[in-house]
């Protein structure tokens, strides 16, 4: 029982990755109706930057934290400049392979700024397992994964805050719903992209930091990213808590099924079973879980 | 060009727009709404009412059409080029037609969003809202509830409320009487016409409903694939037999174009 409740919680640990990375892509989806291939990419952009400004600059965290996010917020700028503007109107197909396209780009720009070598992070997170938990409740349980829970906890409640009581919350939820009345009223649409792709930029720092400091800095951590599809069709393309109760579904039932199936089928389940979860649930309840019920009528 | 006396506050002159490069759908659109005033443009489906409307506040751009000749004058100044929020900022909102309410917002929140683009304030904002829930008591008993659950007649007012929210002196309203029942259309016409009345707000109101377009606004065009072929007092078109016949629907001899009958008319207008 205590083994079951090790691997739930572990799996809830990586759920949250899964649930961080999810909701870049949801907000991003929402606001502008394009589905960021590149967010991945972002993670590890991201996290290539913080630690590349530490190591080269040796400047403490939080400054390197900081001036990520400026680079971050500075790309955000930069997308909609030089990508998006120009291609505001086209088919949703276009802007998908455009972001292909960013994602090729961002992973050479992070190599060549940074190098291709795998670089630790080290922040100072407290790492090991948690002495309290295993003396109370005799279960163990990485510090650094509960860490990473509670900032993402924090950073979700925060951005939640954001949406629903701010100007500019607002406006991103109008926009999401319809850009046309939004640009009605005096809503500017590149102004809410750059918004929009800047919190994503910074929700990928934030999971890019967590995950590189359980494994290091590098080119694999874009690979999250694939999990973050049927985190997606779990909870639905355009639900931000869609997106968080699925990655953590997907994160307890990967863990889950890897060490009480795993066997059976002679393991690595753990590599395919989100996608045939997130497979079983699209016939199910295409929308996902929380997917945003259509309001049908005039 | 036109008979009212007073200053116009918005002038359309020989406007012509096209859609993706090649769809030419207004082909010289000439018109003016007097400071303070109600005009009405009027016409059939497809005339190019609601691009019109959309040539002026500029939510022209987000449907690839095109203004390609003409300029639009707003209180002394070409808007052509101007964006959306821009012109929102210089106190010209547009009313899309169908309402296009926040569905997934409240109504409190979707009338908060028509004050985007203002600086003057929280306080200066929520006395507006107060405001608005005076012209619109029904929006107030409704204020949490999400706007996509309301009425047809409900959230047309909801979609005014939003634009006034941004303190607006034009309001372009396109269509208010669609769907609705008679007793709403008269009653949101009431409202148009208060808010003309104690707030000073003009407005171009594109409508099929040229019955009741007629009795509240005080000047009206007509419009005709893409041309205006009549204006005029709103008093003296209700009186013409054109008018009459093919658009208020009295009168007879089946369903003519005013292509037919009034060429004179039109090129005279378009010779002036
Ligand atoms: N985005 C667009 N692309 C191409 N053609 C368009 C577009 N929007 C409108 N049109 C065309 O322009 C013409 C005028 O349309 P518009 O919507 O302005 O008419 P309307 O007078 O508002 O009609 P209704 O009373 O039906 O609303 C129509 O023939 C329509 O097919
Ligand atoms: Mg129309």
């Amino acid at each position: 029982m205590l083994f079951f409740i090790e691997t739930v919680l572990s799996g809830l640990m990586a759920g949250v990755m899964y649930s961080l990375v999810a909701l870049g892509f949801v907000l991003i989806f929402k606001a502008s109706g394009i589905f960021n291939f590149a967010q991945g990419v972002f993670c590890l952009f991201a996290a290539l930057t913080f630690v590349g400004i530490m190591e080269k600059t040796g400047v403490p965290w939080p400054v390197s934290f900081v001036l990520t996010v400026g680079v971050m917020i500075a790309l955000a700028w930069a997308i909609e400049r030089f990508l998006l503007s120009h291609l505001v109107n086209q088919e949703p197909i276009i802007l998908f392979m455009a972001t292909i396209g960013l994602a090729y780009f961002l992973e050479g720009l992070g190599d060549l700024m940074w190098g291709s070598d795998v670089k630790p992070l080290d922040i100072g997170l407290p790492s090991g397992a948690s002495d309290w938990m295993l003396d109370t409740f005799d279960i163990y349980v990485e510090k650094l994964e509960v860490v990473a829970a509670v900032v993402a906890a924090a950073l979700v409640t925060g951005l939640a805050v954001f949406f629903q009581k701010t100007r500019i919350g607002r406006a991103l939820r109008a926009v999401a719903d319809d850009h046309q009345a939004a640009l009605s009223v005096g809503i500017s649409l590149r102004t809410i992209w750059v918004i929009v792709w800047s919190v994503a930029g910074i929700v990928a720092l934030v999971a890019g930091i967590m995950w590189g400091a359980k494994s290091g800095v590098q080119f694999s951590l874009s690979l999250i990213a694939l999990k973050a599809l049927p985190v997606l069709i779990l909870g639905g393309f355009t639900s931000i808590p869609g997106a968080i109760v699925g990655g953590l579904i997907i994160g307890v039932g990967e863990k889950v099924a890897e060490i009480y199936l795993g066997p059976f089928v002679g393991g690595a389940i753990e590599n395919w079973f989100a996608y045939m979860l997130a497979l079983a649930f699209l016939l199910v309840r295409p929308q996902g879980l929380f997917g945003e019920r259509i309001i049908e009528r005039v | 060009m036109n008979e009212t006396a007073a200053q116009p506050i918005l002038s359309v002159n020989n406007i012509e727009v096209i859609y993706n490069h090649v769809i030419l759908v207004l082909k010289g659109v000439s018109l003016s709404v007097p400071e303070g005033g109600i005009v009405a443009l009027l016409g059939a489906n497809g005339a190019g009412k609601t691009t019109t409307l959309k040539a002026i506040s500029n939510l022209l751009g987000a449907e690839r059409g095109e203004v390609t000749k003409g300029s639009i004058v707003f209180k002394d100044d070409q808007v052509e080029a101007l964006s959306p929020n821009d012109l929102v900022k210089r106190g010209c909102i547009q009313v899309m037609e169908g309402r296009h309410c926040f569905g997934h917002l409240t109504v409190e929140e979707n009338l908060m969003t028509g004050a985007y683009t203002r600086k003057d304030g929280h306080g200066a904002i929520r006395d507006d809202l107060d405001l608005v829930y005076s012209y619109f008591p029904r929006l107030k008993e409704r204020r949490s509830s999400q706007a996509g659950y309301t009425s047809g007649g409900e959230q047309q007012m909801c979609a005014i409320g939003r634009a006034l929210m941004s303190r607006p002196n034009m309001i372009l309203l396109d269509e208010p009487s669609m769907g609705l029942a008679p007793q709403l259309v008269e009653e949101i016409f009431e409202i148009v016409k208060l808010l003309n009345e104690k707030e000073g707000v003009s407005f171009l109101l594109a409508e099929q409903n040229t019955n009741v377009a007629l009795r509240y606004a005080t000047y009206g065009y007509i419009l005709e694939a893409g041309r205006i072929v009549l204006d005029g007092d709103a008093a003296a078109l209700r009186d013409n037999e054109d008018v009459k016949e093919f658009y208020l629907g009295v009168g007879g001899e089946g369903r003519k174009s005013f292509r037919d009958v009034k060429h004179y008319k039109r090129r005279k207008r378009w010779l002036s």
